[in-house]
């Protein structure tokens, strides 16, 4: 059973990291969320995206601290972010807004607090289409530069994550925190590959 | 919660009242916590009686109101409202208490005085949230109208909802309602209201000025910088499927009685 679960661990992962999602829409359809369950539904489809991106950044850090493969789950994690960021922007549109494509177009137009939002799913695109051995074998190197606007990705969703309350809070604060965290634990990564770029040139 | 002597009063219209439990359960009281269930949860240690309202400042007569006695008074009128959140959801909420203009018509503001000062109520041993490190919100929370909006005919101080008094969750022992405004202007458990001639600070103004206006009057027309106001969610659908979202009304559809208010005023610019 070990054996088959090493081998075999996405076929549990990938529908156990769907969980949260069915969970929500168990729960919101029989009074779970409260009284404004629409507002809670979207906010915490938001919340596990940004919490399977960082579990994605912090995988690599970690690596160094155990035995255990831990990069091979960087594409779960990743894929149920953006999976998890979809459905956050679907809710918002069809529960949210009701289809009101005016208030969504002025939203996408003059909002500083959705266009980071649909920025940083805009930078998760490319990388969950790329996100298969097919396309690492072809773009090779460019692969892992590419791969690394996860950052930028993780960034812009903090922020956005942030603006999404009236003040700070425990929460956002716990989060921020952990992202800041994860940001200065790939310095020494990002430095090193920085100064063999440059000691590579001539 | 103790049963009010109550009797309909004007504005009422046509409203159907949501549901108590949402009313009662979902609140914004930063007080008790940041969470829509922090009030209900983390308010039962406040006792809101005995309680003394204070009518001061620039008056000739000023008050000390017993609202212990209030409760017992056959004066209170019940109100049904529109309360529309600057979070984009909406309830309807029957209020019961007294019009504000009849405590400061008794008080006799001086000629001089222009605007009306709320504080609410300091007491981080019974109130949670004002010993948290977090919101930043510098208690206690403070609120202003202009002199004529507190002495329009809709403004209400409420001490009760449903016909009875109001649970600490909701504002007890008095609140300030005022329909055509954000929720956020509805300052809760009153316990000073001063005239001034100056124009007071009001708390989230002062937390995000870009944001929260003075006046903070309902308008579809002037988003929040972080959402539209045209539209709102509408409270009382316990599913998510069920939800429904209606077009939000100018001055939350009290046009009629408040707009001569802000005749020739630039609505945008005083948000």
């Amino acid at each position: 059973m070990s054996g088959f679960v090493r081998r075999q661990w996405a076929f549990i992962l990938y529908p156990l990291g769907l969980l949260p999602a069915v969970w929500l829409v168990w729960q919101g359809q029989n009074g779970g969320l409260g009284a404004d369950p629409v507002n809670v539904f979207e906010r915490s489809l938001g919340l596990w995206a940004f919490r399977f991106l960082l579990i994605c950044l912090a995988l690599a850090p970690l690596q160094r601290m155990v035995r255990f493969n831990l990069l091979r789950f960087r594409r779960l994690t990743g894929l149920l972010a953006f999976f998890y960021a979809v459905l956050h922007l679907a809710a918002y549109v069809a529960l949210d807004l009701q289809f009101d494509i005016r208030i969504f177009g002025r939203d996408l137009m003059h909002r500083p607090f959705i266009i980071l939002g649909m920025a940083a799913l805009a930078l998760l695109l490319p990388l969950a289409l790329t996100s298969n051995r097919w396309s690492m074998m072809r773009l090779k190197r460019g692969w892992k530069r590419l791969h690394r606007l996860v950052y930028g990705a993780a960034v812009l969703a903090g922020i956005h994550f942030f603006l999404s309350f009236k003040t700070l809070n425990r929460t956002s604060a716990l989060y921020l925190g952990l992202l800041g965290l994860l940001l200065v634990a790939r310095g020494p990564l990002v430095w090193s590959s920085v100064r063999r770029r440059v000691a590579g040139r001539p | 919660a103790e049963a009010l002597k109550t009797h309909p009063g004007p504005y009422s219209g046509r409203l159907t009242p949501t549901p108590e439990e949402f009313v009662t359960g979902y609140n914004n009281f930063y007080e008790f916590g940041m969470e829509k269930d922090d009030p209900v949860s983390h308010s039962s240690d406040f006792h809101p009686l005995p309680w003394t309202l204070e009518i001061g400042g620039m008056v000739k007569k000023p008050q000390r109101l017993d609202v212990g006695a209030l409760l017992k008074s056959s004066d209170i009128e019940e109100r049904i409202y529109r309360m529309r959140c600057v979070e984009a959801w909406s309830m309807v909420i029957p209020w019961d208490g007294i019009p504000l203009a009849k405590l400061l018509q008794a008080a006799e503001p001086d000629s001089a005085a222009k605007y009306v000062a709320f504080e609410s109520v300091v007491r981080p041993s019974e109130m949670p949230g004002q010993s948290s490190a977090f919101s930043g919100i510098s208690w206690p929370y403070v609120e202003g109208l202009r002199l004529d909006e507190a002495m329009n005919p809709l403004t209400l101080l409420a001490v009760g909802i449903y016909g009875e008094s109001l649970p600490n969750q909701n504002g007890a022992p008095i609140r300030l309602v005022v329909p055509w405004k954000y929720g956020f202007k509805g300052i809760k458990s009153i316990q000073r209201i001063r005239l001034t001639d100056k124009q007071p600070p009001t708390t989230w103004n002062r937390l995000a000025p870009e944001e929260y206006g003075f006046y903070a009057n309902v308008n579809p027309q002037v988003d929040h910088p972080r959402w539209s106001q045209a539209s709102e969610r509408v409270i009382g659908s316990k599913t998510l499927f069920g939800t429904k979202r209606q077009p939000t009304l100018m001055f939350n559809g009290y046009e009629e009685q408040v707009a001569d208010l802000y005749r020739g005023m630039n609505l945008h610019d005083n948000f």
